[in-house]
């Protein structure tokens, strides 16, 4: 999407502010959502840093310029729905609940790691608290969200699993079976693509054939679908709950497409993120289409916060993120011997399974 | 006891572990209003209904994903795929997210998962429909690979492997679901890690796993007959956990041994057991370990020819008289 379309597809604030789900946030509530969306930039920042100083393995597929997103949509889950989502998901760990501690350690590979230092950046999960990850393979957590509003749907749990993928993920083929089961079986999954309009360094344009949107694609299996500013937290919201509302209510799926921008290439590693577009349109997010900025202007604007509030809030998300860095330096790497740890339950439990022949074939 | 055959072995093992435990769901193409493409599912949907045997569109990557989110959450999907030459459709979801998620959520999930179907050559369909995959998944930590040759281990086998909490792959044959097997009524399992010595013997060591098993006795019968030489047959059953105790301690008895593997020979499971041997037991041979495996090419449709890809008894019989 240009910039141009962009504001041309600028909703009235105001309009979604009135939604019910957004009537009756509190003060609280609202100042909640700004630091979770603070939490998340700064805990990437102090990332990038520890990237950039050589600390770090592997990608770092930031997300910074996306966090309304995962903050917005997140924000409407209780206990029994779930989430899941590719390798950019620093932001939905984050708002789903996980310590900045535990993220910061795992991507510096270390034992106090949320995954032991066994994942790295794309790799983070949490069932416990209904975050599924965290996966690698474009597309290739779809089914897998799929599978887990399956399990909803056949225990008979009034949940769903928000099931989120970038512009990029709609062109794989396991997303189109991904829809079509879902639509075929009524499955309570929401699919929410990330729009930030490049897959890659390939701009939408380039990538995918489509009419207007991607979302309309669900067309072609009887969904539902809805087309969102993710700039817009109220928007989101009001938008994302109706599609929350249908697979918890009806077991009934939508395609979500929230239009969004990531300021950072595909990954820190990207050596063409700035040649695939210009530096000027970037800044022109920065400028105008920030969310976090947004959001801050917006509370300013209904008296719920004032410049030095949001100081302080901002203060302490750069103090957390900065003691979780000095907590995953400090941590320790995994032991040599803790590589074979974690391959299989039944070894790992020791059960008499686990005892049973021979598991690994080192010599 | 009761002679049933493989198929109806393999039936047996679904429909009570479908009765023992609620969260068994099964899922695959044609496995519900059709009876299953082999009728390894015939009578499941009658008697457990639509929630608990479930078609699904022809979408391996969807259906297997779907069953690797279903198993985070704690089900027990039991994924049939038609032929397994149709994982490679949907490797990804195999390998990447069965295969590595618990490990690269250090531990935090775990998959009861498994994914069964035939793997194998020999019904002249064609390279597509004819792969043997053992090796590809048994060179994958995180899951467990298997494979039946008889009626008793398969309903043993997959018994075990729907209550195992990691992901198990049953490898199958479409040739040997007619074959017909003693397989005792009453509630038994085989614990996945265990070899079984299918015929004794003194003279040569003869290894493999599924329907190269029975391509093994054949040959020990006629070695016995017409030779008079005794070897022993050692069918893997469990390709990984491997239970490398058992393949030892024959080798060691009989000092020699030829495996058996409808793999192609290149990194084929047999590779894996002879570099074993090698290894762990080659101040007891006698002779070099040798194999014989599919042949080197792509499934030949020709009916007359494609026999002869297969390890066949008269090519095993030939590598045991150059060594025996």
């Amino acid at each position: 999407m240009t910039t141009a379309q962009l504001e041309k597809t600028e909703h009235s604030v105001d309009d979604f502010a009135k939604a019910p789900v957004n009537a009756s946030l509190t003060s609280k509530q609202k100042l909640g959502f700004l630091r979770d969306m603070l939490r998340i930039r700064r805990f990437e920042q102090a990332s990038l840093k520890l990237y950039q100083q050589g600390k770090m393995g592997g990608f770092l597929h930031l997300y910074i310029g996306q966090e309304s997103v995962a903050v917005g949509t997140c924000s409407l889950l209780t206990p029994d729905d779930h989430c899941i989502t590719a390798y950019r998901e620093h932001g939905h760990a984050i708002v789903m609940g996980m310590t900045m501690d535990e993220c910061m350690a795992e991507l510096l590979g270390k034992s106090t790691g949320c995954s032991k230092g066994k994942g790295g950046s794309m790799h983070f999960f949490a069932p416990d608290k209904n975050f599924w990850g965290g996966h690698g393979i474009v597309a290739g957590q779809t089914p897998i969200g799929l599978g887990i509003a399956f399990a909803l749907k056949y225990r008979e749990i009034k949940g769903c699993c928000l099931t989120f993928l970038g512009d990029g993920a709609v062109n794989q083929g396991v997303f189109h079976e991904s829809l079509n089961i879902a639509a075929l079986w009524g499955v309570p999954v929401v699919f929410i693509v990330e729009n930030n309009g490049y897959s890659m360094g390939t701009s939408l344009a380039r990538s995918s054939s489509i009419r207007s949107c991607l979302a309309e694609r669900a067309n072609a299996y009887a969904m539902d679908w809805d087309i969102v500013n993710g700039e817009n937290l109220y928007e989101v919201r009001a938008k994302s709950v109706e599609a929350i509302t249908r697979a918890r209510e009806e077991s009934k799926p939508t395609l979500l497409e929230i239009n969004t921008y990531r300021y950072y290439g595909h990954s820190v590693a990207d050596a063409n993120t700035k040649k695939y577009r210009k530096a000027e349109e970037i800044e022109f997010y920065k400028q105008n289409h920030d969310p976090i900025r947004l959001w801050e202007k917006q509370l300013k604007a209904e008296g719920v916060a004032d410049d030095e509030k949001i100081a302080a809030i901002d203060h302490e998300a750069r103090q957390e993120a900065a003691r979780s860095v000095q907590f995953a330096e400090e941590s320790p790497f995994p032991e040599l011997q803790e590589i074979f740890d974690d391959v299989y339950y039944e070894v790992d439990q020791g059960t008499e399974a686990g005892h049973t022949g021979r598991h690994f074939f080192n010599d | 006891m009761p002679v049933i055959t493989y198929r109806q072995a393999l039936n047996a093992a679904l429909a009570e572990e479908l009765a023992r435990d609620e969260n068994v769901v099964i899922i695959g193409e044609e496995v519900a209003e059709y009876n299953g493409a082999y009728k390894i599912t015939e009578g499941l949907w009658k008697k457990f209904g639509s929630r608990r045997v479930v078609d699904t569109p022809i979408s391996e990557g969807g259906f297997l994903g779907l069953g690797v989110g279903a198993a985070m959450m704690g089900l027990r999907p039991v994924m049939e795929l038609m032929f397994w030459s149709f994982a490679y459709v949907g490797f990804d979801q195999i390998v990447n997210n069965a295969g590595c998620i618990r490990y690269m959520s250090g531990g935090l999930i775990n998959l009861p998962l498994v994914i069964r179907g035939p793997a194998n050559g020999g019904t002249n369909v064609g390279a597509t429909h004819s792969h043997t995959p053992e090796n590809f998944l048994g060179n994958t930590p995180g899951l467990k690979v298997v494979s039946p040759a008889t009626p008793y281990d398969a309903k043993g086998l997959m018994k075990t492997a729907i209550r195992d909490n990691d992901p198990v792959c049953v490898m199958e044959n479409t040739l040997l679901y007619g074959d017909l097997g003693e397989v005792p009524e009453e509630e038994y399992t085989i614990p996945l890690g265990v070899a079984d010595v299918k015929r004794e013997g003194k003279d040569i060591s003869l290894i493999g796993h599924g329907r190269a098993v029975i391509t093994a006795l054949r040959a020990a019968e006629r070695l016995a007959e017409e030779f008079d030489i005794s070897a022993e047959v050692v069918d893997l059953r469990s390709i990984r956990p491997l239970d490398e105790e058992t393949i030892l301690a024959s080798v060691r008895k009989t000092h020699r041994a030829v495996l058996v593997d409808e793999n192609k020979p290149f990194c084929g499971v047999s590779a894996q057991i002879a570099t074993m041997i090698q290894e762990y037991a080659f101040d007891d041979l006698d002779a070099p370990v040798t194999r014989v495996c599919a042949l080197d090419a792509p499934a030949i449709y020709s009916p007359p020819l494609e026999e002869h890809q297969l390890p066949t008894a008269d090519r095993i019989i030939e590598k045991v008289l150059a060594v025996c």
